[in-house]
């Protein structure tokens, strides 16, 4: 069987999320997360899925500390969030690149800020510089350090932009659907990439998601969620042996299990909507 | 002559264009000298008093500069003070229109009670006109920086200081160059809005005098040299701006396709 119930309790875990409601504003503002439960192991690559509105990218800002819950208790590397976590990268739908910055030094600004790189940086240019490079060139944009990124296409913004995550070797990646913006080729295309890269650099990665054949592809575990407001409706785990191929999206046990999602997805959609339904009358 | 070269010199053509023109038809219509001097007239007015015009005008020069320059500090750090807080951009921004609207011409006789005549009040009232362009740049240029980019560096570790240096000021220099080249012909509007009311030197002071005594293309002379001197410095900032912040006026004939 492809997908099994989350058993794995005993590891450790590098995310914990324990009972974690999130309400915008007052006590009547919207109820956007409800009681999520989730564990992701270290090193493991777990997804998010769920209709749109359902409080993904919110989930994002409580791991990363950008938000404070409203309850519950969120762990990271065992110890409690607090603040901003100073050990992630985040990439999002736009690549929000610096107009001002050629691609390499782009890459490189986490390494202005974060420490103990930030200490180091002047003295050892030459070094991080190579880094840089090597990192680029890894996903496929050796030859363009030097190009403003507007010179840069959609996919290739979107790759220097996952440089500028990692380049500061992160323990946690986060991705706010990431390759949203791009055509379907480009995008399973940067799923090879991604995959490629979480597998020499061994971070923990939370993606956020539309796309259940992308969650599928990418993912160790994949967390479902219900419509506003946000709760996990199911969790299911993808044993495909790694590295895992383009063509593996096409066998029948991987559409089985992206069947099963956009079922549970179509159903939450449906509740959420009958319940609107509900309170109008 | 190429096109290109045609372009280049479109402005030089109207200019002489249209003092053809003018000369043309002060001799057609016999227009007099005091309701419209030739520009002959009025080059013949600068080179006999071109030494008395030439100090007024570095005066003004000197006064628009210094009012100028604290312009800049004054604007930016008060830009930077809005922009970077809603709180304080939804409590200083009304205020702000607010002074802005009040013709200066109206402040300048407070200024003079508070400074004198001369050179302090032309400097402060360069200084209240150039400042509010800059300001408001400045911290338009530092609220619309996109919120993900923010998550990204406070992710990281960034304090805001950080935030400011490596994203907020970069990202606000082509709002801040535009700004100064508005602000700069603003700020020669003040020096001569102040000469003329309350001051014995200046451009500004000596339209007054020679339109008192009529010597109407010594006046003609003086605007000259005014605008002369707002062009050049407004030329100097905008090629300040296009050599410092030539990444936001981007060019797409150099695009890579691909993924």
């Amino acid at each position: 069987m492809l997908t099994s119930p989350s058993d794995d309790t005993a590891k450790p875990a590098f995310v914990e999320l324990d009972g974690v409601s999130l309400r915008y504003g007052e006590a009547q503002g919207t109820l956007a997360l409800e009681r999520v439960d989730a564990s992701i192991r270290a090193g493991e690559f777990a997804a998010v899925v769920g209709p749109s509105g359902c409080g993904k990218s919110s989930l994002m800002k409580l791991v990363t500390g950008l938000l404070p819950p409203t309850a519950g208790t969120i762990q990271v590397a065992g110890a409690a969030v607090k603040g901003p976590l100073k050990i992630v990268g985040m990439a999002f739908q736009n690549p929000t690149l610096l107009p001002w910055r050629d691609t390499l030094s782009n890459t490189m600004l986490p390494l202005e800020i974060v420490q103990p790189h930030r200490g180091r940086l002047q003295r050892h240019k030459q070094e991080y510089v190579a880094l840089a490079r090597q990192l680029l060139a890894s996903v496929g944009l050796a030859g363009f350090d030097d190009k403003q990124p507007w010179m840069l296409s959609g996919g290739m913004q979107q790759r220097a932009s996952l440089c500028r995550a990692l380049i500061h070797e992160p323990k946690l990646l986060m991705l706010d659907e990431p390759f949203a913006a791009l055509d379907a080729f480009t995008r399973e295309e940067l799923w090879v990439v991604l995959q490629d890269l979480w597998l020499t650099r061994k971070f923990t990665c939370i993606l956020v998601t539309h796309d259940l054949r992308e969650a599928a592809y990418l993912a160790d575990v994949i967390f479902v969620m219900s419509a506003r407001p946000g709760r996990i409706i199911a969790t299911h785990r993808i044993d495909l042996p790694r590295p895992r191929t383009l063509d593996m999206t096409f066998a029948p046990n991987f559409i089985d299990v992206v069947h099963q999602m956009r079922n549970q997805i179509g159903k939450a959609r449906s509740d959420a909507r009958e319940q609107s339904a509900a309170k109008v009358t | 002559m190429s096109r290109r070269r045609l372009e280049l010199a479109m402005p030089w053509l109207v200019i002489a264009g249209l003092v053809v023109v003018w000369q043309g038809a002060v001799q057609l219509f016999a227009v007099r000298p005091f309701i419209l001097p030739a520009p002959s007239a009025v080059v013949a007015a600068f080179l006999e008093y071109r030494e008395p015009i030439m100090d007024h005008a570095l005066f003004t020069l000197e006064n628009t500069l210094t009012g100028f320059a604290i312009g800049i500090v004054i604007g930016v750090l008060l830009g930077i003070f809005i922009g970077s807080s809603r709180l304080v951009y939804a409590g200083l921004y009304p205020l702000l229109v607010g002074i802005n609207s009040v013709p200066k011409a109206a402040i300048v006789p407070i200024l003079v009670l508070w400074l004198g005549i001369g050179q302090p009040p032309a400097i402060a009232t360069a200084f209240l006109l150039s400042f509010f362009p800059i300001a408001v740049n400045v911290a338009t240029g530092l609220a619309t920086v996109e919120p993900e980019l923010e998550d990204v560096l406070r992710s990281l570790g960034a304090t805001p200081l950080d935030v400011l240096r490596k994203v907020g000021l970069p990202r606000t220099m082509p709002y801040f160059f535009a700004s100064l080249k508005v602000a700069i012909t603003l700020a020669f509007v003040g020096a001569v809005i102040s000469e003329t009311i309350a001051s014995n030197d200046g451009i500004g002071y000596l339209m007054l005098q020679s339109a008192s005594q009529f010597r109407v293309p010594l006046m003609f002379a003086g605007l000259m040299v005014i605008a002369a001197m707002g062009i050049a410095t407004y030329v100097i900032f905008a090629v300040l701006e296009t050599r410092l912040t030539g990444w936001a006026t981007r060019r797409q004939d150099t695009y890579f396709g691909g993924g």
